[in-house]
């Protein structure tokens, strides 16, 4: 009779030959919904005030839009450039020994742990008309600081570490015998990177891209100094939502945020499955 | 970042209200951005009357921000004891939306609940080589403003009510020219910071602009700070009456039991020790006899908020609200 009871729990633990999956799965459902879910359920509930009607006049607004554009565009750029120069400084770091490489490796991360307030005012400092690239560029005419440019610029700053901390390891891991293995068979160095080096980076470089960029959107504190903050020009969205939320408008400040977060949803999702697409196609 | 922590100082002051003694009380003073320096001066010379009046050690703790963020923070639970903003709307949402004060909160300290006065001027550079005198050579061909954005800057709201005023009162003028010459304004402002203290160093450091509207007493400072040899304070014809009013915030002295001191660094602000170091920190003060010691506020005609917009209410639904007039002036197609 016993057998009864304890054959199905045994059959249930089978599954995995690791112990604690009911513990651990609780847990991480617990602290999901905790840390993650029931603070975007409060944001998701809240624009409902306004009715559907009301949600939808409140955000294709032109100038809700054109701060939605700046935010996604800008950061959309960030996350590409970084995509670029985050691979040449990730293969630098992996691939080459030179001098000061610990001090070169450490300075990736600065924009991880400064305060995005002094990242902002150190950027604009330096891209202001006046200040030493500003008054460069601006003698070649083209204004940073104060234009949807410096929010390019901002973006790009606070994106690099995404994209070089998510390569690096994969980088390291990655063989130099598949390499020397091309080259024998006759590949050339651009070959043998093309068709074997970068198909096994591109996973990680679309996930650091897509990490880049779902900060880039939600960036306020490095970008608010440098982006100039004129109404349909150089006005991100985070921006729009505290000053609705200046007004008490907190519906409506809870609606931009509803776009923010569905649009960076299915944009990270899009990219996940792209990774394990291409993934899988290796 | 800073809401974090201005939460977790709330939570140690209430944390600390329950475990002190009778001899040391604090005070929150939520205020706005550029009384930084006049109330620490204010704060000091408070604590050493209390200490002397009844022997208690009274401690102020500040915290300064964006008037309107300021207000919100309040309403959502920041502990203030007292308010002292930029503007009585931002008080009267504190009254209306948060509930923590009635509504006749202006008329319980004298001057309309505000011990000093502030005006909007300009702030040129060294020299004025572009001859801006007035308002109207603001809106000349090639000058570029900088001004804080309205809708979260309360000295911001004031600068734009002074530049309406100065153009519908001026002779010829009406409301639909004001607007118009309203909208020409910020079509030469390159960028509009959250708040004064931005702009002051966006105009200041950075080297943007020709011209910065400014407090008064903002003014002054940054002429103290860069130097009297970089910038020059300019005195349009007319300006505005900034009156940046203070307030107890009842329900949170009630619940501290801190309405006595709270009340009383209220009054010190109107007496003659208060009134002075409000005039050396740049504010225009009450006192007829303090403020003529300062020849350094000049007279000039100053409209009042009540007499020609019909009180902030009116000013902050007609002008600031979401799709009042500025909102109209930077609408596509509205320029």
């Amino acid at each position: 009779m016993s057998f009864a009871g304890v054959l199905p729990a045994t059959r249930w633990r089978a599954r995995s030959a690791l112990p604690g999956l009911g513990l651990s799965l609780g847990f991480t459902v617990f602290y999901l919904s905790a840390v993650v879910l029931i603070p975007l359920a409060a944001l998701v509930i809240r624009p409902w005030e306004l009715g559907w009607s009301g949600f939808v006049a409140e955000v294709t607004q032109p100038r809700v839009l054109a701060a939605l554009r700046l935010s996604f565009g800008a950061a959309a750029i960030g996350a590409v450039v970084n995509t670029f120069f985050g691979l040449i400084v990730a293969w630098a770091l992996v691939r080459y020994r030179f001098p000061l490489k610990r001090l070169v490796d450490a300075l990736v991360d600065l924009p991880f742990a400064l305060p995005t307030a002094v990242a902002g005012i150190a950027l604009s400092a330096l891209y202001a008309p006046n200040g030493w690239l500003g008054a460069p560029l601006m003698s070649l005419g083209i204004k940073a600081a104060y234009t949807p440019l410096g929010v390019v610029i901002a973006l790009t700053f606070i994106g690099l570490p995404f994209v070089v901390r998510t390569l690096q390891p994969v980088l390291t891991d990655l063989s130099r015998d598949h390499e020397e293995a091309a080259a024998t068979l006759g590949a050339t160095r651009f070959q043998a990177f093309r068709r074997v080096v970068f198909p096994a980076l591109l996973p990680a470089l679309v996930t650091g891209a897509a990490l880049a960029f779902a900060r880039g959107v939600g960036e306020y504190g490095s970008v608010i100094f440098i982006a100039g903050n004129l109404p349909m020009r150089s006005e991100i969205a985070p921006l729009l939502i505290i000053i609705k939320l200046e007004e008490f408008d907190y519906a409506g400040a809870a609606s931009i945020g509803v776009v923010m977060l569905a649009a960076s949803f299915v944009m990270l999702f899009a990219l996940n499955g792209l990774q394990s697409f291409t993934a899988s196609r290796r | 970042m800073r809401n974090t922590s201005r939460y977790l100082l709330a939570a140690a002051l209430l944390l600390s209200t329950g475990a002190t003694c009778a001899a040391d009380i604090s005070l929150l003073n939520v205020s706005y951005d550029p009384t930084r320096e006049l109330y620490k001066a204010v704060n000091s010379a408070f604590a050493a009357q209390w200490k002397a009046k009844t022997g208690e050690n009274v401690t102020i703790n500040m915290s300064h921000g964006g008037s309107g963020k300021q207000a919100r923070a309040v309403i959502d639970g920041l502990d203030a004891d007292v308010v002292t903003l930029a503007l009585a709307y931002d008080i009267d949402s504190i009254s209306q939306i948060g509930k923590l004060m009635p509504g006749d909160w202006q008329k319980r300290l004298p001057n309309k609940s505000t011990p000093y006065t502030s005006t909007i001027v300009f702030v040129v550079r060294k020299g004025n080589p572009w001859k801006i005198h007035d308002w109207s050579d603001l809106i000349k061909p090639g000058i570029q403003i900088v001004v804080p954005n309205p809708k979260t800057s309360g000295g911001a709201r004031w600068a734009y009510l002074a530049a309406w005023a100065y153009a519908e009162k001026k002779p010829g003028g009406s409301a639909e020219k004001a607007k118009a010459f309203i909208a020409e304004l910020y079509k030469h402002v390159p960028v509009l910071d959250t708040g004064a203290r931005g702009s002051t160093t966006t105009f200041a450091e950075r080297g943007i602009g020709d011209v910065l509207i400014s407090w008064e007493n903002e003014a002054y400072l940054a002429l103290d700070e860069m130097g009297r040899d970089k910038i020059d304070i300019v005195y349009p014809s007319v300006s505005i009456l900034a009156e940046p009013p203070v307030a107890v915030v009842d329900k949170n002295v009630d619940r501290h039991k801190s309405r006595k001191v709270a009340d009383a660094y209220l009054q010190f602000l109107y007496s003659k020790e208060g009134q002075e170091l409000e005039a050396r920190n740049h504010y225009r003060p009450r006192d007829p006899q303090i403020l003529a010691a300062h020849p350094e506020f000049k007279k000039l005609p100053l409209y009042d908020v009540d007499d020609l917009f019909g009180g902030w209410q009116k000013a902050q639904k007609t002008h600031f609200a979401d799709g009042g007039v500025f909102d109209q002036i930077y609408k596509p197609g509205g320029k």
